[in-house]
């Protein structure tokens, strides 16, 4: 399912086709065109899947896993067809390892408790590193606080990138986990987790990976990976909000007890005791995101067509390009220079305060994100407020980096 | 007698009219921003700090002669001029005077969007403090 026959040339006129399957990019913002380069705070949406969550409600809305009626058939039908969809996806090995979820940080937040409940104990250690999205820190946090646990931290090189060589002492006796980003959000580094998953599992330490930045961008194989958890979000990915999804190992999703309890994920229900169905499902308690859902195997088929090798080349292809009009102005600044980076292009200028450049960007119809991108930690490392952050999607064109190349060279000279 | 405070943002609006485009009403706040006296780095305190998710504000005021004075700063440009605009409408009146004002200037000179929740500058919450100064010494 993952390899696609063409691979289309990263400047190719088939991506501005794909380009209009997004109705949204038409649209003018403060009378100007919209360039779209907050990618890494969430994607825009195919026509296709907007139609995915509209044919679901005008075709076949009822519950799910509940109703013999034919509505609730299809619907079950469809919802589960995407938890294959997405299990083929990241290649896990079956669709029972595929909890569906709100999002990256409810995926996150869903192991920390259910894993912290059973396996972390007064003294134990948990270790993230310090790239990590607050997503990935403060769930941790809650947890060691509540079992009287130590957080770890893996440093970081002043390229941003993890601090391998000090992983070996970092990892011990008391490491119950290991939580490690895949992509960071808000520098683009790509870690090595391959690496990381391996020396911790020679210590038989369990690894979850927060994929929320890589899935956009990245062919991920759990199975190659090794991971034992893996966690992202549909709305990074031209899925809809709300709905994201935790790939754990079989062994450790049946191991786990349940992190909310209620309809669907029992098996009989009496007041004096309770058995839990089987996973996936003890993880989804209530109705699920339908919509959501449909939303996010749409999506992935649809960036499947386009054939995830393309989509790489095409956005590496427009981070370069837009690293080199950018680096060409003075006092441009990256923050964040990793061999292995995501088209995340996170930079200063000077002296000028982010906020200040991401209104004048904002007048002049360019999306961009300013500010710690919910990772602090790294702010404090680099000693800066923070950082202006123009991430691409295969759907953005030269045209917008242009403008934003532009709409940057004016905002400079009015704030200097 | 001074200028109150309704004049005084009635004087700020007929100051924005002149612009004619964003960049120019960008440029006088960005000047604001500039002129906006650079505060004591010791007054930065703690229990001064405004901490918005994008910028910060510093805010302090005293009171003096039955009227309030108060002096801010930010790190961000922008936000300056904005503070110093607010600095300008609110500073030197009586707590009464403050604590009753209608701020209406910053939508007429359709700068709204800075005051946003969302827009986190700290700026909404700095508005808030000023008021609640005021009301603390109402009389």
């Amino acid at each position: 399912m993952k390899t696609n026959i063409v691979t289309y040339a990263p400047n190719a006129p088939i991506w501005q086709a794909y380009r209009n399957d997004f109705s949204i990019l038409d649209r003018d913002v403060n009378n100007k065109p919209l360039a779209y380069l907050d990618n890494a705070a969430s994607s825009q949406k195919p026509n296709k899947v907007i139609k995915a969550i509209v044919d679901y409600y005008e075709q076949m809305n009822a519950n799910v896993h509940r109703g013999v009626h034919t509505l609730s058939q299809l619907s079950t039908d469809a919802f589960e067809e995407a938890r294959k969809t997405v299990q083929f996806f990241i290649n896990a090995s079956s669709e029972r390892e595929i909890v569906f979820t709100k999002g990256t940080t409810n995926a996150i937040n869903l192991v920390a408790y259910s894993f912290g409940r059973t396996e972390i104990h007064p003294g134990d250690e948990v270790l993230i590193s310090a790239l990590e999205h607050h997503s990935n820190i403060v769930p941790w946090q809650m947890i060691c606080q509540d079992k009287g646990a130590k957080l770890k931290v893996l440093p970081i090189n002043e390229q941003g990138e993890l601090c391998l060589d000090q992983l070996p002492s970092l990892i011990n006796k008391k490491t119950r986990i290991v939580a490690i980003s895949h992509v960071s959000n808000s520098l683009g580094t790509i870690n090595p987790i391959r690496q990381i998953i391996d020396m911790a599992h020679q210590q038989d330490i369990p690894v979850l990976i927060d994929g929320a930045q890589a899935v956009p961008h990245l062919s991920v194989d759990v199975q190659a990976l090794d991971c034992d958890f893996y966690c992202f979000s549909g709305h990074k990915m031209l899925a809809p909000t709300g709905i994201g999804v935790l790939y754990g190992k079989d062994k450790w999703l049946n191991k786990l007890t349940p992190f909310e309890g209620g309809g669907e994920m029992i098996k009989s229900v009496g007041f004096e005791h309770t058995t839990y169905n089987d996973i996936p499902f003890k993880f989804e308690a209530g109705t699920p995101h339908i919509e959501g859902v449909l939303g996010l195997a749409k999506a992935i088929e649809y960036m499947l067509d386009i054939g995830l090798k393309s989509i790489k080349a095409r956005e590496m292809y427009l981070y370069q390009l837009a690293y080199e009009r950018l680096a060409a102005i003075p006092g441009f600044k990256m923050i964040g220079t990793a061999k292995e980076k995501a088209p995340v292009l996170s930079f200063l200028i000077d002296n000028l305060h982010p906020y200040d450049i991401g209104v004048l960007l904002d007048k002049q119809g360019v999306a961009v994100r300013t500010g710690h991108h919910c990772t602090q930690p790294v702010m404090h490392f680099f000693n800066i407020p923070g950082t202006i952050r123009a991430s691409f999607s295969f759907y953005n064109n030269e045209d917008d980096i242009l403008q934003l190349d532009a709409a940057l060279q004016k905002a400079i000279k009015l704030l200097s | 007698m001074g200028k109150c405070i309704n004049d005084i943002q009635d004087e700020i609006i007929e100051e924005f009219e002149l612009f004619e485009d964003w960049m120019d009403k960008y440029e006088h706040i960005v000047e604001m921003g500039k002129k906006l006296p650079v505060i004591d780095p010791a007054m930065k305190t703690e229990d001064r700090l405004i901490d918005g998710c994008q910028s910060q504000v510093w805010l302090a005021a005293h009171l003096s002669d039955g009227k309030v004075f108060y002096t801010a700063d930010s790190d961000a440009i922008i936000t300056r001029g904005m503070v110093s605009l607010l600095i300008r409408v609110f500073s030197g009146h009586t707590p009464d005077e403050i604590a009753n004002a209608e701020l209406y200037m910053v939508d007429r000179i359709g700068l709204t969007s800075h005051l946003s929740p969302t827009r986190s500058n700290g700026l909404l919450s700095m508005i808030k403090r000023m008021k609640t100064y005021a009301k603390a010494h109402l009389t």
